[in-house]
């Protein structure tokens, strides 16, 4: 059985989880258009390779991301959404200042 | 003797043996139009703009051969009941062009419009075939609902599922829906095409695309770079790949697709029958397989390994339907790469790279729309004005939010 790393949960069966796209940065929703959001929410990478993307654990409807290899299937990382915000670098509490203004 | 048969045969009975296709030609600095993807559709555009366009220099390239990609994966379904007007339209077009293919090609594409049947095992299913049934024959597509008794006399090998949790309450029957050989689809144009003068490469991989100001340039190839005219993509599998090397992103995402056939068997059913309620659809092939297809895996990936998960669903719903399967064993399994488009109707014409054209978003609906992509792709490239037939497909409608949702009709139902 193919296995996944739930960041919350361990080791879970891969039919305990549910695919939920693949992570992009959020438009600022004081700035966008209806073509950046349409871009948003429509286009994708697609990309054939290591991808971050959105997974849920189902049993415990717990988000989280995980890096998976398109191209092999492999799972290659999982991360709490803090985990990969800390990763990325966003500073989260200086961004939802910037919308305030 | 190291003479072949082949020879003896040849001169024996005055056989000149001809070749469909002639071998990979060396390639020249510059092409009016460059089809990339030597599939079905990338064929047919080829033909179509060679037999009824000026273009000039026309070129096919395909990474692999001919015909190895999706074209080589479906399962061979041909209709025409969608739901939407734009789609009905369409589709019915490809049903007509199919119809006369093997006569337009000279070449036998087997196409056999035995009938599809869809089932209902829900009042919600029902209720959608009255609206699609009421709509293709609005657009004058051949569509009934019917009830168990005709269905029974239709398909006498089906179960009606009655100890099921969910027996089958009733169908729509698609009368001129059928199969055709997708292999000779793909052979047949390009023995035409190639006679009209067309350039197929096959083993010739695209690795960039040169756009410079908005407008294509140049191709760069394993076997060198190419100056174009314009390009057309045809590369289901790989449409987002090949998009992004042009500088754009598509609405697609790329799931495997797995089907499967088992051993020949004495012809016992006559009609495509498809249960959407088991995500499950089963013909019988004219070489007495039966086709068993389409699950979709729960997650996208670039590739075409199958699972035994897959096949233990496929098969349980199958043998629901037809019991009578119980014995048979399984031949081969396999996979697609089916691109996937959030409406489930595809992704045709002008792209934001001005002399770029797409064709694309096939997910698992391409193959019966193979003639008419041809057309219609031609007519654009020839005249660079979207056809009225697949102008609601343009990748503009995501702007506009105008998608043509053909969810209900497409999604395991083929």
């Amino acid at each position: 059985m193919k296995l996944m790393l739930c960041p919350l949960n361990g080791w879970r069966g891969i039919e305990e989880f549910s695919y939920g796209g693949e992570w992009r940065e959020s438009p600022n929703p004081d700035y966008v258009d209806d073509e950046m959001w349409s871009a948003h929410v429509f286009l994708h990478e697609n990309f054939r390779g290591p991808t971050a993307e959105w997974w849920c654990h189902l049993p415990s409807a717990y988000w989280f991301i995980a890096i998976r290899d398109t191209a092999s299937g492999a799972v290659i990382e999982t991360f709490t959404t803090i985990q990969w915000i800390k990763r990325l670098g966003i500073d989260v509490a200086s961004k939802n200042g910037q919308n305030e203004k | 003797m190291k003479l072949p048969m082949k020879f003896l045969f040849q001169n024996l009975f005055g056989l000149k043996s001809q070749p469909d296709l002639p071998s990979t030609p060396s390639l020249k600095p510059h092409y009016d139009v460059a089809i990339i993807g030597g599939g079905g559709h990338g064929l047919a555009t080829a033909y179509f703009l060679a037999k009824y366009h000026k273009v000039g220099r026309i070129i096919v390239i395909e990474r692999d051969y001919i015909g190895g990609g999706n074209t080589g994966r479906n399962t061979q379904v041909v209709r025409a009941n969608y739901i939407t007007p734009e789609a009905i339209r369409f589709y019915n077009r490809s049903l007509d062009i199919y119809r006369n293919l093997s006569e337009e090609l000279d070449f036998n594409v087997m196409f056999s419009g035995r009938g599809q049947l869809t089932l209902a095992q829900t009042d919600s299913t029902m209720r959608g075939f009255r609206l699609r049934a009421e709509a293709n024959r609005h657009l004058g597509v051949e569509s009934v609902v019917v009830d168990r008794q005709t269905i029974r006399e239709l398909c006498p090998a089906l179960s009606l599922m009655d100890k099921s949790h969910q027996p089958v309450i009733g169908g729509l029957w698609h009368s001129v829906g059928g199969m055709a050989r997708h292999d000779a689809v793909a052979w047949g144009f390009a023995r035409q095409a190639a006679r009209l003068g067309v350039e197929i490469h096959q083993q010739t991989a695209v690795t960039d695309v040169v756009v410079q100001a908005g407008r294509v340039r140049g191709l760069q190839t394993s076997r060198g770079p190419i100056e174009v005219g314009c390009v057309v993509q045809a590369v289901a599998g790989a449409s987002s790949l090949l998009a992004n090397m042009a500088g754009f992103q598509l609405p697609i995402v790329t799931y495997p697709l797995q089907a499967l056939v088992t051993q020949p068997l004495k012809r016992f059913l006559d009609p495509l029958v498809s249960a959407p309620a088991h995500h499950c659809y089963v013909s019988q092939s004219p070489r007495g397989e039966v086709i068993i297809g389409g699950g979709s895996d729960p997650y996208p990936m670039y590739s075409t390994r199958v699972t035994l998960e897959m096949k233990e669903t496929l098969l349980s719903s199958a043998l629901e339907m037809f019991p009578c399967l119980s014995g048979a064993k399984v031949l081969r399994q396999w996979a697609g790469m089916t691109d996937m488009t959030p409406d489930y109707s595809p992704v045709m014409g002008k792209s934001p790279v001005e002399n770029y054209y797409i064709d694309a978003g096939w997910g698992t609906w391409g193959f019966k729309a193979t003639p008419v992509c041809g057309e219609t792709m031609a007519h654009l490239v020839a005249t660079n004005e979207e056809p009225e037939l697949i102008r609601s497909f343009s990748l503009s409608r995501f702007k506009s939010f105008r998608q043509v949702n053909e969810m209900g009709a497409t999604a395991a139902s083929h």
